[in-house]
């Protein structure tokens, strides 16, 4: 049975041991008139033994799958170890793979004339060994399954405090799941810097952070003279400040004057429209802006190039940099709104109870009041057209310039972590790991502003809470 | 007493300042206001101006034109003889000589090559299976339509709208066209194929069955794992957990996590579940698992914001009853709960249906022409699919590429309204 197949088995053994569970309880209890005698209600008698029955089966089937693999290809190399000589066993992974696409090709009665007859055993032992780790994971978990049903029916008493025992492991489950989080977190730290460690013992640290050449598609073959690559990030770096620069500088003001429009002076009626109209801005799917930069914007800026004599690349910072900054409007409005909403009105109503006119009192009174919760939310927008990928996939170039014109065409962070993974790789080969590093280098970039935004907008509220 | 005139009153020499400086402070209140009022306008312009330019780029994906050809079915250019199979014959050669026969004319060589490609390369297909729907056309000329090349399709949209010619379609190949629409033999129908077929090199065949399947399955996946993962989660740090550093901990990174950039999960899927736990490449149910990681703060943090919505008096009475906690949190507070929760359920896969990047890292970028029937097939979802084709250089990709943003739209447009009816009817109670 395949473990989807086995896992649905399981299901359908809990269905059944909730019954079980009333069952037994009301046997216990001495017949339906009298469940009172019991502690807890039938039906927690139930949910505790289909609790039982399935959480340590599901669990078992999942830890199996999980290293089934890994264990018969083990058994499998090392038979294969015995019957080769050593010169052979420096390939094993190509080796190993070509045995299971003959095993595969024996069971749909493929033509296998090709195989020599050693491959061919080999291919029947792993065949052999796959059925018998299948059949040993059906058993497992059946008995498992029926096992514990079988204990805690057993169990069952009177007195069987079924209530407190079915909520420790509700309880349980609960605080398993809130915990996927952190192991998220711990799982996104663990993969980019194990693999960034390993991209530093084949490029020095101080080459990638501060090395001016990047070129990482030499390094595609071992074997080539030079083949090492130029892995100096700075390009890139300069590539992201300024696409992210020039995103900020059309957001930041239009995204103000949009949060200080709608806040202080729009009717109703206005509101109303204005805000769908953002939300559909911030629902818009990224890729669907890098289709429009790509090739609606960036024709767009060419053209205008040629009017004023201005030679634009088609691939230009300023393309990907002005919609990236459409993206962001609505994200900066909205949070610059809830800062300037959060301002006691009684600044507000006193500011213009002197006689200050409404612009004098947003600017000199309400914005520096709520300056902190902006700055927080610039932050956060800085930290999103950092991470931004797909527009800048979509529109800016792949060419590592070292430029801050941003009329010419650079490349960003994101960009080479895409056009690095994209595709099939090879894991070990400093072209992919390169990605980790970068990948690294972004998650701590985005990390700190984060963090630093969240600080600043939390001291802002603990001052007029 | 008599009440003065303000007129009469006696100025002090601050009423005279103030009001001296009254009209450059009025202009510049009005300034403020006027580009306040613009940035709201930019942001109306935007929006129409991205709609109107997808859509009206889009349009010409839902039509297709369509030749017929008048097949002379001889047994002779089929190279036919009794007994064969119907579905092996010489079909392409077949086709050639039929487009041949139409233009006498065409005699040299590069000439008829580019006859030939005036029509889908998916052509000859259709002949053959006109023939084995109807076997006794064998040996007779029969009218059968096709459809036309993509750069044909192009150029034929084209001059209806601008008039003027194309640089893909040369002098020649324009005379071709019109003697054709002049005998009409060119008819323009919808293009249902657009949904009803996969992906393919040849903008005329592409359509998003393929990528509407793969969505499908891999939004299944999200929406299984993150709405119980998230609802537990949040009931936990709600109702039960104890304020400590553990829990204090798990909300900052929630928090974090969700401003974490989507690249960045893609990279964990990668490493992890495709490296590590050896799932299969490109299919729905590792992309399923990493939007799941990606969705899950957003579920998380509307949930917990709507449980906490929930007044303590509900819990109070249940607990004043004899229930226990977890009985007073699964019975009263997430019934109670729940629209909140599937507002921000809504909203999270509505984020996942439109994300891009981390699925170009788990390798659900391949060209993929079967529909995806299971949780491991290799499979591409609608904005990969987007991704693709809005990179290839062949013009009857446009087109494509649009009308695939206007289903992905029109998904996203459902999905937000229904959060918003959510919120609404949750609001009014």
């Amino acid at each position: 049975m395949t473990t989807t197949h086995l896992a649905f088995a399981v299901i359908i053994i809990a269905l059944f041991s909730y019954w079980l569970g009333i069952k037994r309880a009301i046997t216990v209890a001495g017949g339906e008139q009298h469940t009172r005698q019991l502690v807890s209600l039938p039906s927690q008698y139930g949910l505790l033994t289909a609790f039982w029955c399935g959480l340590p089966a599901i669990l078992f089937l999942l830890i199996w799958s999980a290293i089934e693999a890994s264990i018969v290809d083990s058994l499998l190399i090392q038979q294969v170890m015995l019957t080769l000589d050593t010169t052979a066993q420096q390939n094993m992974s190509l080796l190993v793979n070509n045995i299971k696409i003959l095993a595969e090709k024996v069971q749909l009665n493929e033509d296998v004339s090709a195989a020599t007859a050693l491959q061919l055993q080999h291919a029947a032992y792993y065949t052999e060994l796959n059925t018998k780790a299948t059949w040993l994971k059906t058993l497992l978990t059946l008995v498992i399954a029926v096992g514990c049903v079988a204990v805690l029916l057993t169990k069952i008493k009177q007195s069987f405090h079924a209530r407190n025992n079915l909520e420790k492991i509700v309880s349980g489950l609960l605080f398993t799941c809130s915990g996927i989080a952190l192991l998220t977190t711990i799982g996104i730290v663990m993969s980019v810097l194990f693999e960034s460690i390993a991209f530093f013992s084949k490029v020095p640290v101080t080459e990638f952070l501060f090395g001016t050449q990047w070129s990482p598609q030499i390094a595609m073959r071992a074997d080539q003279v030079g083949g090492s690559g130029a892995f100096g990030a700075i390009p890139l770096f300069v590539g992201t400040i300024l696409i992210s620069t020039i995103a900020m500088c059309l957001a930041i003001p239009v995204g103000l004057m949009i949060a200080i429009y709608l806040s202080q002076y729009a009717s109703p009626r206005l509101r109303s429209v204005a805000k769908p109209m953002l939300e559909i801005l911030a629902g818009v799917p990224t890729v669907v802006y890098g289709f429009f930069a790509a090739l609606t914007v960036a024709p767009l800026i060419r053209d205008f190039g040629i009017l004023v004599d201005l030679p634009i690349v088609a691939e230009s910072a300023l393309a990907a940099g002005l919609v990236m900054g459409v993206m962001i409007i609505p994200f900066v409005s909205s949070l610059s709104e809830d800062a300037l909403t959060a301002v006691p009105a009684a600044l507000k109503e006193g500011s213009i109870g002197m006689g200050a006119t409404h612009s004098e009192t947003i600017r000199k009174v309400l914005f520096p009041a709520a300056i902190p919760g902006i700055v927080g939310a610039i932050l956060l927008a800085v930290s999103r057209a950092i991470g931004e990928t797909m527009i800048v996939v979509m529109a800016a170039g792949l060419a590592a310039n070292l430029t801050f014109n941003p009329i010419e065409s650079v490349t960003t962070v994101t960009v080479q972590i895409v056009s690095l993974l994209k595709g099939d790789q090879e894991f070990d080969s400093a072209k992919t790991l390169a990605a980790f590093a970068l990948g690294l280098m972004l998650f701590i970039t985005t990390l700190a502003l984060n963090i630093a935004a969240l600080k600043i907008v939390r001291k802002y509220r603990e001052q007029y809470d | 007493m008599t009440k003065q005139d303000p007129q009469t009153m006696p100025r002090s020499a601050v009423t005279e300042k103030i009001e001296l400086g009254l009209a450059k402070r009025h202009r510049r209140e009005n300034i403020f206001r006027a580009f306040g009022l613009t940035a709201v306008i930019f942001g109306f312009i935007l929006v129409f101006f991205l709609l109107f330019d997808i859509t009206s780029k889009a349009l010409p994906a839902f039509h297709q034109h369509w030749v017929k050809v008048d097949v002379n079915y001889s047994e002779k250019s089929l190279r036919y003889a009794a007994g064969d199979n119907l579905a092996d014959l010489s079909y392409r050669n077949t086709l050639r000589k039929s487009i041949y026969e139409t233009f006498p004319e065409v005699k040299a060589r590069r000439d008829k090559r580019q006859l030939n490609g005036l029509f889908s390369s998916n052509a000859e297909f259709a002949i053959k299976e006109h023939l084995i729907a109807n076997p006794d056309h064998l040996g007779t000329t029969q009218p059968v339509w096709v459809r036309v090349d993509d750069d044909v399709d192009v150029y034929l949209k084209e001059v209806e709208k601008l008039g003027e010619p194309l640089v893909r379609i040369d002098q020649k190949e324009a005379q071709w066209i019109k003697t054709l629409v002049d005998n009409g033999a060119i008819e323009k129908r919808f293009n249902i194929e657009f949904f009803t077929s996969s992906d393919s090199r040849e903008p005329e065949l592409a359509g998003v069955r393929g990528a509407l399947t793969g969505t499908f399955l891999t939004m299944i996946v999200t929406l299984v794992l993150s709405f119980p993962l998230g609802v537990a989660a949040a009931v936990y740090l709600e109702e039960f957990a104890p304020k400590n550093r553990w829990t204090d901990m798990i909300e900052v990174n929630i928090n974090n996590l969700a401003a974490v950039p989507s690249i960045i999960f893609g990279l964990l899927g990668l490493a992890v579940i495709i490296n590590l736990f050896g799932m299969p490449r490109s299919a729905p149910l590792v992309g399923g698992i990493v939007l799941t990681l990606m969705t899950l703060p957003t579920i998380i943090i509307a949930s917990r914001a709507s449980i906490k919505a929930v007044p303590p008096s509900i819990r109070e009475a249940a607990m004043g009853l004899g229930a226990s906690r977890v009985q007073t949190t699964f019975s009263h507070v997430l019934p109670m709960a729940m629209p909140g929760i599937l507002t921000g359920t809504i909203i999270g896969m509505a984020q996942a249906l439109g994300e891009t990047a981390p699925l170009l890292m788990i390798g659900m970028v391949a060209f993929i022409v079967d529909v995806p029937s299971s949780f491991t097939d290799a499979s591409t979802v609608m904005p990969v699919q987007i991704f693709l084709w809005a990179d290839s250089p062949e013009r009857g990709f446009l087109a494509k590429t649009s009308a695939a943003i206007l289903v992905l739209l029109g998904f996203l447009f459902l999905m937000n309204a229904s959060a918003a009816y959510l919120r609404r009817r949750f609001e009014s109670k």
